[in-house]
């Protein structure tokens, strides 16, 4: 049965599949590619050889399960017999023990051979009853006996303890309900128990987490000022402001300083807790916090005075300001290793693999990027293409992803739905997702296989992200209550979501078909900010309004965590809508041969909602800002005994 | 020992290792082999000191944010080269620049701006270039291109070697003064008018049409469906403006031109064939015989001769075949 539904779900997923491509067909079909078939799209083969891949291990399993069935059915049916025999026993209530009993008395007994059914055509119910009163079996005797004494055991109701009444003369009893929503698992209330950990760690993620506040709030104001000079490119003539020299400020600060940092600062609590242990070293991790925050303001300061690597994205930093920034992520790596290295735990939890892998592998890919042994002429884009994707992929992405598999469990007071989909999904995206940089160069001169060979796993990266998105979901299932009760969930929640739909659009845009229209459009920076904004931002907000109240013991007033949620989730479906329309459109002109100009002009109104939407955005990280302020000014250590003035007096 | 959610050693040497190995099957391989087997074309020439220091420029102010330099072997790239990039293109441009800099991203991911890929052919015009640096929107009115204002520096009195620049009163600061160009914004102009495709007649796989339906049509439609405004959007308004009226001090108006609407039509297709430098007061005419066919010309004259008020006759594609083989028998 279990595989029959496998497969169903995976045909399912097929058909929606490719609902899909004919949902997004018209936009770009309207006189283009009108004859050109759906299969003969390599994107779409590649699917379709995926889905296959699937379809025949699911029919191997099916097969094998149905002939080991047919085995054990002979077997099984006089088993079952007598597990229903019993079954009937253990079920029956007092007043038809007593009658079987009697019955059974009464009766005339034989051996199973002489047993002989008045009504042959009787359902199996009927013949077991009827066996029950009449088969000659000491087990049956036995069973109605064991029956008879349980029903009529009874409680004296000083079992488990005394009849006196429970008292809490220590007060450790903050609050007491009688309303239980969740059956299985008790909610966790809101208020901001304070947890007890370890004041250094402590220390150490506020710190991180400040630091990373400050960057969101300077990356994302130089990307008001970018989204603005489309609107007004006379703002300021300003070389160091000039639209070329701070695009890279905004990325770069908002990826190595506020995201890098907030995920490494919830990493050290998260390695810490899930590993049982102490962190491991503090000066490493106040030195990575000096060192990355230095990378990043050199980093913005050399990009505005015009010194860069190069002009490739993410890759703006030159060397010798982004080894800064590598040696303190060898020195988070090492902390980490070490804390999961002196676990108290048999396993290693989930979230810590992701983690290991963001750290490993980003390491390498930076290594990778900055090397220049095979980086002249298109040497470079290939390696562009692989470092910028997998720069957003195995360090955003996966470190982010590492953080919700803890976070959203420990909100929600329940373990995670599955944890072997976690672990598929770790190896599933790294595999698929580190094949698939060169799709940011589709039509480009780097060879066609290597573009192929991307588009195909782009396809590929459904696997990882069915797989998490299904696993989060599954796990809030039964949880959506706590929606109306905080913000945590709500941010979380749009943060699977964009997850899912960021992910597979941004699939779908690798292919040849899509990318024709798409490419070089506004449409990328709006796939860029679903998925570096609505995946990992939002991640990231609900994971720091779930730790930092219970580090502090503080929680910041709900009504401004809602107007932050509302701000940055309304700015974003404005930006990110505005652009994939306009981009579209944009593409459209070109395709029809359009002059360039036109495709510019089309776009001010586009690019007025995205700066609209972009302000807005914006207004929702100073609210964020005040939000933090206001936890962290109610930050004491906790080791302070209790002041004499703060007791109540009796 | 392989259980990998109890051994934290297998865990970390088993992601790093298997990710390694997929990063240089992917990606340095591929990449040596790029830098490895590519050759130039043997007409590319490579990039004088002035040029590459003008491609220094153009990284460090950032001009990859917006402008591509690829022509992709679709379609709708045809307008940006004569045929698609090739890796070969790329060999002098894109060698590491510095010490501190690798090889520039110059095939860029967003196409603000127009593809650069073949700018130095279709707009060869170096009083263009630098008004167009100084601020866009002098002559593309349109345009979200940020201004250059520090490439250039204001003079009172200008020295005989400086590069004067023609710059309308409304985008000067102080009017008194005259804006001459740094040695910084001639580099750049220089790199940016080196870039031109090599050998446009190298055979390489065409463009992949967006539609396969509009060759049918293409044979007996072509000629009369020849847009004139479109093509003098794309060709000529960058100087002469949408609007026909110039630009006083760099280019001249083509409303109401004595040229333009002259009844002999010769010299005006001479001029767009040829070129034209006679005038002191105006920027140089680029000549455009090898980029527009008689049908194209034909059809921006028309267009010329018949806005913004101009009433003039029309030409055909012959007569512009005429002067072209006239033009080229006298160059012979």
């Amino acid at each position: 049965m279990s595989s029959i539904k496998f497969l169903c779900r995976q045909l399912q997923r097929a058909i929606w599949g490719l609902g899909f491509f004919m949902l997004s067909y018209p936009v770009y079909g309207q006189e283009s590619t009108a004859d050109t078939s759906l299969l003969g799209e390599p994107g779409i083969i590649g699917t379709i050889i995926l889905g296959g891949m699937i379809v025949i291990v699911a029919a191997f399993i099916a097969t094998y399960k149905v002939i080991t069935l047919l085995k054990k059915s002979n077997e099984n049916r006089q088993i079952k017999k007598w597990a229903y025999l019993k079954e009937l026993i253990i079920n029956l209530g007092k007043e038809d023990l007593k009658r079987t009993i009697s019955e059974r008395k009464a009766s005339k007994k034989c051996s199973l051979e002489n047993l002989k059914f008045p009504n042959l055509t009787d359902p199996i119910e009927e013949k077991v009853k009827y066996a029950l009163i009449h088969l000659e079996h000491p087990e049956i005797d036995q069973l109605l006996f064991q029956k008879a004494e349980r029903l009529n055991y009874q409680l004296e109701g000083t079992e488990l303890g005394s009849n006196l009444e429970p008292t809490d003369s220590r007060g450790l009893v903050i609050t007491q309900t009688k309303e239980i929503s969740n059956p299985i698992y008790d909610e966790k209330q809101d208020s901001a128990d304070r947890i007890v950990a370890d004041q250094d760690l402590v220390k150490i993620v506020l710190a991180y987490i400040g630091s990373s506040v400050f960057w969101l709030l300077f990356g994302t104001f130089i990307g008001v000022l970018l989204g603005v000079k489309f609107i007004l490119p006379d703002l300021d003539g300003l070389p160091f402001l000039s639209f070329g020299r701070i695009r890279p400020v905004h990325t770069n600060s908002v990826f190595w300083g506020w995201t890098s940092l907030a995920m490494i600062g919830l990493g050290y609590f998260t390695v810490a807790r899930t590993s049982n242990t102490k962190i491991f070293s503090l000066r490493w991790a106040w030195i990575a916090l000096v060192l990355i925050n230095t990378a990043v303001a050199t980093g913005s300061i050399s990009l505005m005075m015009g010194v860069n690597n190069g002009g490739g994205e993410y890759r703006e930093y030159i060397w010798p300001i982004m080894s800064i920034f590598a040696i303190g992520l060898i020195l988070t790596f090492a902390n980490f290793y070490k804390m999961v290295a002196n676990r108290t735990t048999e396993e290693i939890y989930v979230s810590n693999w992701y983690i290991f892998g963001a750290c490993i592998w980003t390491l390498v890919l930076s290594i990778i990027g900055y090397l220049p042994f095979y980086q002249e002429g298109l040497g470079e884009t290939i390696i562009q293409g692989y470092y910028m994707h997998q720069g957003v992929g195995m360090w955003f992405m996966t470190f982010t992803l590492g953080l919700i598999y803890y976070y959203l469990p420990s909100t929600l007071n329940k373990p995670i739905y599955s944890y072997s989909l976690g672990i598929l999904a770790f190896w599933t995206q790294m595999l698929f997702y580190t094949l698939i940089g060169t799709h940011h160069f589709v039509f480009s001169p780097i060879p066609w296989w290597l573009q192929t060979v991307a588009i195909v796993f782009s396809a590929g990266m459904f696997i990882p992200v069915f797989a998490g998105t299904t696993n989060f979901l599954l796990t809030m299932k039964g949880s959506f209550s706590q929606i109306g009760r905080s913000y945590v969930l709500p941010f979380m929640l749009v943060g699977v979501v964009f997850y899912f739909i960021g992910s597979v659009q941004g699939s779908f845009q690798a292919f040849r078909f899509t990318n024709f229209v798409w490419h070089f459009t506004d449409f990328n920076v709006a796939h860029s900010h679903m998925t570096m904004y609505g995946i990992v931002s939002f991640f990231l907000w609900g994971c720091i309004y779930a730790l930092i109240p219970k580090l502090i013991g503080k929680r910041p007033n709900q009504l401004l965590v809602g107007i932050h949620f509302w701000l940055s989730f309304i700015g974003l479906l404005a930006y990110t809508f505005a652009l994939m329309v306009g981009g579209t459109a944009k593409g459209l002109s070109w395709i029809e041969g359009a002059p360039f100009i036109e495709s510019v002009t089309l776009m001010v109104p586009y690019w007025l909602w995205r700066a609209i939407g972009g302000s807005f955005m914006f207004f929702g990280h100073i609210v964020f800002w005040y939000n933090i302020h206001q936890v962290y000014k109610g930050w004491k250590e906790l080791k302070r005994p209790v002041e004499s003035n703060e007791l109540i007096p009796l | 020992m392989f259980n990998l959610s109890k051994n934290h050693q297998t865990l970390a040497l088993t992601s790093f290792m298997v990710f390694v190995f997929l990063s240089v099957l992917i990606a340095v391989v591929p990449a040596a082999q790029m830098q490895e087997s590519v050759q130039p074309l043997s007409q590319a020439v490579d990039l004088t000191p002035q040029e590459r220091d003008g491609l220094h420029t153009y990284i460090s102010e950032g001009c990859v944010a917006c402008h591509t330099q690829q022509v992709r072997n679709i379609e709708m790239d045809d307008m940006w080269g004569d045929r698609p990039s090739l890796p070969s293109d790329y060999y002098y441009s894109k060698q590491r620049m510095s010490l501190w800099q690798q090889s520039p991203s110059l095939l860029g991911s967003e196409r603000t701006g127009p593809d650069l890929t073949n700018v130095g052919k279709r707009q060869p015009s170096e009083d263009w270039h630098f008004l167009h640096l100084y601020n866009p929107r002098i002559v593309v009115k349109e345009s979200v291109m940020p201004p250059y204002p520090w490439l250039f520096r204001e003079v009172w009195k200008p020295d005989s070697a400086d590069i004067k620049i023609n710059v309308p009163a409304q985008f000067l600061r102080d009017t008194s003064k005259v804006v001459v160009a740094t040695q910084k914004a001639i580099n750049l102009v220089r790199y940016l008018q080196s870039l031109k495709q090599v050998d446009p007649s190298f055979v390489v796989e065409g463009f992949i049409p967006s539609s396969r339906t509009e060759d049918f049509f293409e044979s007996n439609q072509a000629e009369a469906e020849l847009d004139g405004q479109a093509l003098y959007i794309q060709n000529c308004a960058a100087c002469h403006q949408a609007s026909g009226e110039g630009l006083a001090g760099a280019f001249p108006p083509l409303k109401g031109s004595k040229i333009v609407l002259d009844e002999d039509y010769e010299l005006m297709v001479r001029i767009i064939l040829q070129g034209y430098d006679a005038r002191t007061e105006y920027g140089v005419m680029p000549a455009l015989a090898d980029q527009l066919s008689d049908a194209e010309i034909a059809a921006i004259v028309n267009y010329e001769r018949n806005s913004w008020g101009n009433e003039a006759s029309k030409v055909s594609k012959d007569d512009i075949e005429r002067i072209r083989d006239f033009v080229n028998s006298i160059n012979q």
